[in-house]
């Protein structure tokens, strides 16, 4: 069963609700015992990642996550906060550590050095660079973007970028770990699509 | 690159869609769940639903009705109206709102948007401000609830990019429903104060309107007459904006 984490600060009914018009069966879930059971992950982000890292440590979230994603190869798909949670650390909230499954950092978005207005609020176009989770899904759709920190990963990982006063990662590939900056839920059809991708194919 | 949005706004009595007149005469413009439907299937950028009685009533927005609305909706949706405390935000989030817009409470509780800003992140909440003209035309802050208000603008300001909260929904009160465009020097003045992305809201009556508010500094436009009332669709006017130059989703 996929299973949705739900940290409950997530807009876990955005995601959920796109599931079920998608006629894909899923669990909302924030038991440790449930996730632990999982066959796909979709970890969905509104949030303050230091919030967010707290919760999921007090939860005991953060081991069986761990566990699941990196022994058992259990794919996940994060989404916005859920994506950045991936990452070795966060700037977010003070600074804290993240689930390193991607080297990398969470870092203000470096549009701001450029002059432009944080957060990254609104649709932008996605240059899909052959990522499998954008499947049928047309270059430089747009999707639906709200943020004010971005990835920057240090290792190599297949990335699909987007441009706001600098290319940034849009979308980041490592495996079976996969992030989204925007939020499908939210992106109308393309989004739509990359759920079912996610949901329907192999990673 | 970042497209600027076009945001239909609508405006809730409780459980019926209305459509004010400088935040007096109403109109009723019926379901909610009908006029968002509607929105969906014309593929827009993104909706705005408030309940503009609620904190005077001193109750919160039917989260049946945000629930019906957003499994309607797979687009972005901004929900308001008598949000109080985090816990009320976690619930409208998860009725299925990607972000909230604070009014009222900010005046009587401001500390509480720097909580809400630290839980759930800055690109959540939205701080809705309502501007109504003195008659030397200075700027003033408008409190639907009818509470004395302490702040300038000026200082409203300060303290809301302080506070770091995501957006700004920009509303003239003068304005509203007398479509008769934007107040453009109002968003030039806010949008050139603060490096928070606008949203402007009051006035639009054509196409040509979002385009001058967006010259005008705005990142988004927000509108409720101009499609309760005229031909002009979402779509129109990005077409139209598209037209002088402005990026936007097509």
């Amino acid at each position: 069963m996929i299973t949705v984490i739900n940290i409950k600060i997530g807009n876990i009914a955005s995601v959920s609700r796109a599931l079920t018009y998608l006629n894909i069966p899923h669990v909302v879930a924030n038991d440790p015992k449930v996730v632990s059971r999982a066959e796909k992950l979709i970890f969905p982000g509104v949030g303050n990642f230091f919030e967010a890292v707290t919760r999921l440590k007090s939860s005991g979230l953060d081991e069986v996550l761990k566990k699941r994603v990196l022994q058992d190869k259990v794919p996940i798909l994060g989404i916005c906060l859920g994506m950045q949670l991936f990452a070795t650390y966060g700037e977010e909230g003070g600074g804290c550590e993240g689930l390193n499954f991607i080297r990398g950092n969470i870092v203000y978005h470096r549009a701001k050095q450029q002059g432009l207005r944080l957060p990254h609020i609104g649709w932008n176009n996605v240059r899909t660079d052959g990522l499998k989770i954008f499947d049928a899904i047309p270059d430089d759709t747009c999707f639906y973007f709200v943020h004010s920190y971005e990835i920057v990963p240090s290792e190599a990982v297949k990335a699909a970028y987007s441009n706001y006063g600098v290319d940034f990662v849009a979308a980041v590939q490592k495996d079976h770990i996969i992030g989204v900056q925007f939020h499908p839920e939210k992106s109308q059809e393309g989004g739509l699509r990359l759920l079912k991708n996610f949901c329907e194919e192999k990673f | 690159m970042l497209r600027y949005r076009v945001i239909p706004l609508v405006l809730l009595d409780g459980y019926s869609v209305v459509k004010t007149i400088q935040f007096d005469i109403r109109r009723n413009q019926g379901n909610p769940i009908v006029v968002s439907r509607i929105y969906n299937s014309r593929n827009v950028d993104e909706l705005i639903l408030l309940d503009i009685d609620a904190s005077k009533e001193n109750r919160g927005i039917d989260l049946h009705t945000v629930e019906a609305v957003a499994s309607e909706c797979f687009m972005p949706l901004t929900v308001g109206g008598g949000l109080k405390t985090c816990e009320e935000i976690s619930r409208t989030l998860e009725a299925g709102a990607d972000k909230v817009s604070l009014n009222s409470v900010i005046f009587d509780n401001p500390e509480f948007v720097r909580e809400a800003v630290s839980v759930f992140g800055s690109q959540c909440i939205v701080a809705s401000i309502d501007i109504k003209r003195s008659k030397d035309s200075t700027y003033l802050l408008y409190s639907h609830a009818n509470k004395p208000i302490t702040f300038t603008l000026d200082e409203y300001l300060k303290f809301l990019i302080d506070s770091k909260v995501g957006e700004i929904l920009l509303n003239s009160v003068d304005l509203d429903g007398k479509m008769c465009g934007y107040d453009y020097e109002l968003i030039e003045y806010v949008s050139s104060s603060t490096d928070i992305p606008i949203i402007a809201a009051g006035g639009a009556a054509c196409p040509s309107d979002c385009s001058k508010a967006v010259k005008a500094g705005a990142s988004a436009v927000a509108a409720a007459s101009i499609f309760h009332f005229t031909s002009h669709t979402p779509q129109l006017c990005k077409q139209a904006m598209f037209e002088e130059g402005i990026p936007v989703r097509l």
